[in-house]
Protein backbone atom coordinates (compact mmCIF):
# COMPACT_ATOMS: atom_id res chain seq x y z
CA UNK A 1 0.00 0.00 0.00
CA UNK A 2 2.56 2.49 0.71
CA UNK A 3 4.65 1.04 -2.14
CA UNK A 4 1.62 2.37 -4.66
CA UNK A 5 0.75 5.20 -2.48
CA UNK A 6 4.56 6.54 -3.60
CA UNK A 7 4.33 5.13 -7.24
CA UNK A 8 1.44 7.29 -7.44
CA UNK A 9 2.51 10.34 -6.05
CA UNK A 10 6.08 10.68 -7.77
CA UNK A 11 4.37 9.88 -11.05
CA UNK A 12 5.49 12.63 -13.31
CA UNK A 13 3.23 15.14 -14.81
CA UNK A 14 0.72 14.32 -12.43
CA UNK A 15 -1.56 17.17 -12.32
CA UNK A 16 -0.23 18.21 -9.20
CA UNK A 17 3.07 19.27 -10.24
CA UNK A 18 1.83 21.20 -13.45
CA UNK A 19 -0.77 23.09 -10.70
CA UNK A 20 2.44 23.52 -8.18
CA UNK A 21 4.68 25.24 -10.94
CA UNK A 22 1.05 27.59 -11.78
CA UNK A 23 0.66 28.18 -8.43
CA UNK A 24 4.61 29.50 -7.76
CA UNK A 25 4.56 31.47 -11.12
CA UNK A 26 1.32 33.04 -10.18
CA UNK A 27 2.68 33.97 -6.55
CA UNK A 28 6.76 34.93 -7.63
CA UNK A 29 4.01 37.47 -10.17
CA UNK A 30 2.06 38.96 -7.65
CA UNK A 31 5.51 39.45 -5.71
CA UNK A 32 7.21 41.12 -7.93
CA UNK A 33 4.04 43.78 -9.50
CA UNK A 34 3.50 44.62 -5.40
CA UNK A 35 7.70 45.28 -5.20
CA UNK A 36 6.57 48.03 -7.31
CA UNK A 37 4.52 49.52 -5.06
CA UNK A 38 6.97 48.73 -2.20
CA UNK A 39 9.09 50.88 -3.71
CA UNK A 40 6.82 53.91 -4.04
CA UNK A 41 6.01 52.99 -0.82
CA UNK A 42 9.68 53.57 0.86
CA UNK A 43 10.17 56.41 -1.73
CA UNK A 44 7.02 58.33 -0.16
CA UNK A 45 7.67 57.74 3.65
CA UNK A 46 11.56 59.29 3.00
CA UNK A 47 10.30 61.86 1.59
CA UNK A 48 7.72 62.20 4.19
CA UNK A 49 10.77 62.64 6.82
CA UNK A 50 10.34 59.13 7.97
CA UNK A 51 14.17 57.35 8.76
CA UNK A 52 15.79 54.52 6.77
CA UNK A 53 15.20 51.98 9.46
CA UNK A 54 11.96 53.18 10.16
CA UNK A 55 10.67 52.82 6.73
CA UNK A 56 11.82 49.19 6.90
CA UNK A 57 10.26 48.51 10.22
CA UNK A 58 7.05 49.56 8.83
CA UNK A 59 7.41 47.01 5.66
CA UNK A 60 8.56 44.45 7.72
CA UNK A 61 6.38 44.55 11.04
CA UNK A 62 3.32 45.99 9.48
CA UNK A 63 3.34 43.98 6.27
CA UNK A 64 0.03 45.61 5.07
CA UNK A 65 0.71 47.82 1.63
CA UNK A 66 -2.76 49.76 2.18
CA UNK A 67 -2.58 50.46 5.54
CA UNK A 68 1.04 51.27 5.34
CA UNK A 69 0.59 53.96 2.27
CA UNK A 70 -2.48 55.89 4.62
CA UNK A 71 -0.09 55.80 7.81
CA UNK A 72 2.37 57.33 5.86
CA UNK A 73 -0.44 59.79 4.18
CA UNK A 74 -1.89 60.84 7.04
CA UNK A 75 1.49 62.31 8.98
CA UNK A 76 2.40 63.17 5.76
CA UNK A 77 -0.35 65.68 4.65
CA UNK A 78 0.35 67.01 8.37
CA UNK A 79 -2.52 64.69 10.36
CA UNK A 80 -2.10 63.36 13.92
CA UNK A 81 -0.69 60.41 15.16
CA UNK A 82 -3.78 59.30 16.13
CA UNK A 83 -5.66 59.44 12.76
CA UNK A 84 -2.91 58.16 11.09
CA UNK A 85 -3.01 54.64 13.71
CA UNK A 86 -6.60 54.63 13.59
CA UNK A 87 -6.86 54.91 9.41
CA UNK A 88 -4.54 52.32 9.32
CA UNK A 89 -6.15 49.69 11.41
CA UNK A 90 -9.55 50.69 9.90
CA UNK A 91 -7.78 49.60 6.50
CA UNK A 92 -6.28 46.34 8.36
CA UNK A 93 -9.95 44.99 9.88
CA UNK A 94 -10.33 42.97 7.18
CA UNK A 95 -7.50 40.57 7.97
CA UNK A 96 -9.46 39.86 10.43
CA UNK A 97 -12.23 38.19 8.12
CA UNK A 98 -9.05 36.66 6.26
CA UNK A 99 -8.14 34.23 9.11
CA UNK A 100 -11.82 33.12 9.79
CA UNK A 101 -11.56 31.43 6.45
CA UNK A 102 -7.65 30.40 6.14
CA UNK A 103 -7.84 28.94 9.89
CA UNK A 104 -9.45 25.66 9.08
CA UNK A 105 -7.95 25.78 5.46
CA UNK A 106 -4.25 26.01 6.70
CA UNK A 107 -4.75 23.93 9.60
CA UNK A 108 -1.83 25.44 11.72
CA UNK A 109 -1.15 25.77 15.76
CA UNK A 110 0.96 27.39 17.67
CA UNK A 111 4.68 29.10 16.13
CA UNK A 112 3.10 28.23 12.34
CA UNK A 113 -0.04 30.12 13.63
CA UNK A 114 1.61 32.80 14.67
CA UNK A 115 3.89 33.17 11.27
CA UNK A 116 1.15 32.56 9.18
CA UNK A 117 -0.75 35.38 10.63
CA UNK A 118 1.51 37.62 9.62
CA UNK A 119 1.48 36.20 5.79
CA UNK A 120 -2.29 36.80 5.88
CA UNK A 121 -2.60 39.52 3.16
CA UNK A 122 -4.74 39.87 0.13
CA UNK A 123 -2.92 38.34 -2.11
CA UNK A 124 -2.32 35.38 0.00
CA UNK A 125 -5.58 34.69 1.14
CA UNK A 126 -6.64 35.22 -2.77
CA UNK A 127 -4.77 32.62 -3.91
CA UNK A 128 -5.19 29.85 -1.22
CA UNK A 129 -9.22 30.48 -1.94
CA UNK A 130 -8.90 30.54 -5.51
CA UNK A 131 -7.34 26.61 -5.16
CA UNK A 132 -9.31 25.42 -2.20
CA UNK A 133 -11.13 22.60 -2.98
CA UNK A 134 -12.13 19.32 -1.11
CA UNK A 135 -11.28 17.21 -3.55
CA UNK A 136 -7.10 17.57 -2.44
CA UNK A 137 -8.13 18.44 1.23
CA UNK A 138 -6.86 21.94 0.58
CA UNK A 139 -3.76 20.79 -0.22
CA UNK A 140 -3.22 23.47 -3.51
CA UNK A 141 -4.76 26.22 -0.98
CA UNK A 142 -2.29 25.57 1.70
CA UNK A 143 0.73 25.88 -1.27
CA UNK A 144 -1.21 28.63 -3.02
CA UNK A 145 -1.54 30.87 0.66
CA UNK A 146 2.28 30.18 1.56
CA UNK A 147 3.93 30.71 -1.77
CA UNK A 148 1.84 34.00 -2.32
CA UNK A 149 2.80 35.12 1.36
CA UNK A 150 6.77 34.13 1.38
CA UNK A 151 7.33 35.38 -1.81
CA UNK A 152 4.94 38.47 -1.53
CA UNK A 153 7.22 38.95 2.48
CA UNK A 154 10.12 38.62 0.59
CA UNK A 155 10.47 41.32 -2.56
CA UNK A 156 7.91 43.36 -0.35
CA UNK A 157 10.76 44.31 2.05
CA UNK A 158 13.42 43.92 -0.36
CA UNK A 159 11.45 46.05 -2.44
CA UNK A 160 11.42 48.85 0.46
CA UNK A 161 14.90 48.67 1.56
CA UNK A 162 15.97 49.90 -2.44
CA UNK A 163 12.84 51.88 -2.29
CA UNK A 164 14.36 54.07 1.06
CA UNK A 165 18.03 53.89 -0.15
CA UNK A 166 17.01 55.44 -3.99
CA UNK A 167 14.85 58.06 -2.55
CA UNK A 168 17.25 59.81 -0.21
CA UNK A 169 18.86 60.63 -4.06
CA UNK A 170 15.55 61.57 -5.50
CA UNK A 171 15.50 65.16 -3.69
CA UNK A 172 11.72 66.05 -4.23
CA UNK A 173 9.26 62.83 -5.08
CA UNK A 174 6.99 65.40 -6.58
CA UNK A 175 9.16 66.49 -9.50
CA UNK A 176 9.28 62.52 -10.55
CA UNK A 177 5.22 62.53 -10.06
CA UNK A 178 5.92 60.01 -6.89
CA UNK A 179 2.54 61.48 -5.35
CA UNK A 180 0.36 60.49 -8.28
CA UNK A 181 2.30 56.95 -8.79
CA UNK A 182 0.88 56.13 -5.06
CA UNK A 183 -2.48 57.45 -5.99
CA UNK A 184 -2.63 55.20 -9.48
CA UNK A 185 -1.21 52.22 -7.46
CA UNK A 186 -3.97 52.43 -4.74
CA UNK A 187 -6.50 52.78 -6.89
CA UNK A 188 -4.32 50.04 -8.77
CA UNK A 189 -5.23 48.06 -5.67
CA UNK A 190 -9.36 48.44 -5.70
CA UNK A 191 -9.73 48.53 -9.34
CA UNK A 192 -10.86 44.38 -9.27
CA UNK A 193 -12.79 45.01 -6.86
CA UNK A 194 -15.23 47.24 -8.78
CA UNK A 195 -17.13 44.47 -10.26
CA UNK A 196 -20.50 45.15 -9.21
CA UNK A 197 -22.77 48.45 -8.63
CA UNK A 198 -22.35 47.73 -4.89
CA UNK A 199 -18.72 48.55 -4.81
CA UNK A 200 -18.72 51.20 -6.94
CA UNK A 201 -21.51 53.23 -4.87
CA UNK A 202 -19.12 52.78 -1.86
CA UNK A 203 -16.27 53.77 -3.84
CA UNK A 204 -17.68 56.56 -5.57
CA UNK A 205 -19.62 57.90 -2.19
CA UNK A 206 -16.49 57.52 -0.34
CA UNK A 207 -14.53 59.83 -3.07
CA UNK A 208 -17.02 62.38 -3.12
CA UNK A 209 -17.27 62.52 1.05
CA UNK A 210 -13.40 62.87 1.51
CA UNK A 211 -12.80 65.75 -1.12
CA UNK A 212 -16.11 67.25 0.49
CA UNK A 213 -14.70 67.38 3.78
CA UNK A 214 -11.17 68.09 2.76
CA UNK A 215 -11.76 71.93 4.16
CA UNK A 216 -13.65 71.37 6.82
CA UNK A 217 -11.62 68.88 8.82
CA UNK A 218 -7.72 68.11 9.63
CA UNK A 219 -5.82 65.98 7.72
CA UNK A 220 -6.56 62.35 7.80
CA UNK A 221 -9.94 62.68 9.04
CA UNK A 222 -11.98 63.41 6.00
CA UNK A 223 -10.67 59.77 4.61
CA UNK A 224 -11.78 57.98 7.70
CA UNK A 225 -14.95 59.54 8.31
CA UNK A 226 -15.68 59.14 4.15
CA UNK A 227 -14.98 55.15 4.62
CA UNK A 228 -17.16 54.65 7.41
CA UNK A 229 -20.07 56.97 6.02
CA UNK A 230 -19.90 55.29 2.38
CA UNK A 231 -20.15 51.79 3.93
CA UNK A 232 -23.20 52.67 6.07
CA UNK A 233 -24.79 54.68 3.25
CA UNK A 234 -24.56 52.11 0.71
CA UNK A 235 -25.10 49.68 3.50
CA UNK A 236 -28.74 51.25 4.42
CA UNK A 237 -30.00 52.11 0.96
CA UNK A 238 -29.28 48.45 -0.26
CA UNK A 239 -30.99 47.00 3.06
CA UNK A 240 -33.94 49.76 1.95
CA UNK A 241 -34.52 48.37 -1.84
CA UNK A 242 -34.14 44.46 -0.67
CA UNK A 243 -37.25 45.10 2.00
CA UNK A 244 -39.11 47.11 -0.83
CA UNK A 245 -38.83 44.55 -3.40
CA UNK A 246 -41.04 42.02 -1.67
CA UNK A 247 -43.98 44.45 -0.76
CA UNK A 248 -44.08 45.64 -4.53
CA UNK A 249 -44.36 41.60 -5.33
CA UNK A 250 -47.12 41.39 -3.12
CA UNK A 251 -48.67 44.68 -4.51
CA UNK A 252 -48.81 43.19 -8.14
CA UNK A 253 -49.53 39.89 -6.70
CA UNK A 254 -52.83 42.11 -5.21
CA UNK A 255 -53.60 43.66 -8.27
CA UNK B 1 7.13 58.17 15.92
CA UNK B 2 8.95 55.06 16.85
CA UNK B 3 5.37 54.52 19.83
CA UNK B 4 3.47 55.10 16.87
CA UNK B 5 4.81 52.58 14.33
CA UNK B 6 4.76 50.27 16.79
CA UNK B 7 1.25 50.40 17.86
CA UNK B 8 -0.05 50.28 14.08
CA UNK B 9 1.58 47.41 14.07
CA UNK B 10 1.16 45.52 17.01
CA UNK B 11 -2.67 46.29 16.02
CA UNK B 12 -2.48 45.31 12.11
CA UNK B 13 -1.16 41.73 13.85
CA UNK B 14 -3.64 41.08 16.27
CA UNK B 15 -6.35 41.55 13.68
CA UNK B 16 -4.56 39.38 11.39
CA UNK B 17 -4.46 36.57 14.14
CA UNK B 18 -7.48 37.08 16.00
CA UNK B 19 -9.09 35.55 12.45
CA UNK B 20 -7.61 32.62 13.48
CA UNK B 21 -8.64 32.37 16.93
CA UNK B 22 -12.16 32.78 16.09
CA UNK B 23 -14.53 30.02 15.85
CA UNK B 24 -15.08 29.62 11.87
CA UNK B 25 -19.28 30.39 12.78
CA UNK B 26 -17.83 34.36 13.36
CA UNK B 27 -18.76 35.44 10.11
CA UNK B 28 -21.74 33.34 9.46
CA UNK B 29 -23.95 37.11 10.28
CA UNK B 30 -23.91 38.62 6.84
CA UNK B 31 -23.06 42.12 8.05
CA UNK B 32 -19.94 42.34 9.61
CA UNK B 33 -18.71 40.13 6.31
CA UNK B 34 -19.97 42.82 4.27
CA UNK B 35 -18.53 46.02 6.11
CA UNK B 36 -15.30 44.22 6.28
CA UNK B 37 -15.22 43.38 2.28
CA UNK B 38 -16.87 46.97 1.34
CA UNK B 39 -14.96 49.72 4.50
CA UNK B 40 -11.11 48.96 2.82
CA UNK B 41 -12.85 49.39 -0.50
CA UNK B 42 -14.70 52.76 0.68
CA UNK B 43 -11.18 53.73 2.74
CA UNK B 44 -8.50 53.48 -0.61
CA UNK B 45 -11.44 55.30 -2.60
CA UNK B 46 -11.35 58.13 0.05
CA UNK B 47 -7.60 57.71 0.52
CA UNK B 48 -7.30 57.78 -3.64
CA UNK B 49 -9.43 61.41 -4.35
CA UNK B 50 -7.20 62.63 -1.15
CA UNK B 51 -4.53 62.20 -2.54
CA UNK B 52 -5.04 63.57 -5.84
CA UNK B 53 -7.21 66.58 -5.14
CA UNK B 54 -6.60 67.90 -1.52
CA UNK B 55 -3.28 69.65 -0.75
CA UNK B 56 -3.47 70.23 3.11
CA UNK B 57 -6.89 71.38 3.79
CA UNK B 58 -7.84 72.86 0.23
CA UNK B 59 -9.06 70.98 -2.58
CA UNK B 60 -6.52 71.68 -5.69
CA UNK B 61 -6.89 70.72 -9.51
CA UNK B 62 -2.96 70.62 -10.47
CA UNK B 63 -0.51 68.36 -12.33
CA UNK B 64 -1.41 64.95 -10.46
CA UNK B 65 -5.19 65.38 -12.36
CA UNK B 66 -3.69 64.70 -15.84
CA UNK B 67 -1.56 61.67 -14.28
CA UNK B 68 -4.42 60.32 -12.56
CA UNK B 69 -6.32 60.27 -15.36
CA UNK B 70 -3.93 58.31 -17.53
CA UNK B 71 -4.07 55.67 -14.69
CA UNK B 72 -7.66 55.57 -14.73
CA UNK B 73 -7.38 55.46 -18.18
CA UNK B 74 -4.59 52.20 -18.64
CA UNK B 75 -7.13 50.70 -15.97
CA UNK B 76 -9.79 50.70 -17.66
CA UNK B 77 -7.75 48.83 -20.87
CA UNK B 78 -6.44 46.57 -18.56
CA UNK B 79 -2.99 47.92 -19.05
CA UNK B 80 -0.09 45.96 -17.26
CA UNK B 81 -0.11 47.33 -13.27
CA UNK B 82 3.89 48.53 -13.92
CA UNK B 83 2.99 50.47 -17.26
CA UNK B 84 0.19 51.95 -15.14
CA UNK B 85 1.82 53.08 -12.23
CA UNK B 86 4.87 54.57 -14.26
CA UNK B 87 3.01 56.27 -16.79
CA UNK B 88 0.84 57.80 -14.27
CA UNK B 89 3.60 59.53 -12.02
CA UNK B 90 5.29 60.51 -15.46
CA UNK B 91 2.60 62.30 -16.89
CA UNK B 92 1.92 64.72 -13.29
CA UNK B 93 6.25 64.98 -13.85
CA UNK B 94 5.76 66.21 -17.36
CA UNK B 95 3.45 68.92 -16.78
CA UNK B 96 4.87 69.96 -13.67
CA UNK B 97 7.98 70.14 -15.40
CA UNK B 98 6.53 72.48 -18.47
CA UNK B 99 4.76 74.00 -15.93
CA UNK B 100 1.31 73.87 -17.16
CA UNK B 101 -0.55 73.16 -14.07
CA UNK B 102 1.24 74.87 -10.68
Amino acid sequence: MQALAETTTVAPFDGWDIERRVLLRTALYVALALAVYGVSFSALAVSSGFSFAQTCAMSLLMFNGASQFAFVGVLGAGGSIVVAVLSALLIGARNATYGVRLGPLLGVRGPRMLLAALFTIDESTALAVAHDRPGDRGRAGRFGFWSAGIAVYLLWNLAAMGGALAAARIGDPRSLGLDTAVAAGLAGLVWPSLRDSTTRAVALTGAAIAVALTPVLPAGVPVILAGLLAVAVVMLVERSRTMRAPSLRQLRAAA
Amino acid sequence: MWPAIGTTALGLYLEKLAGFLLPPQALERDAPRRIAALLPIALLAAIVAAQVLASGRTVQLDARVPGFAVAVLLLIRRANFLVMVVSASATTALVRYLGWMA
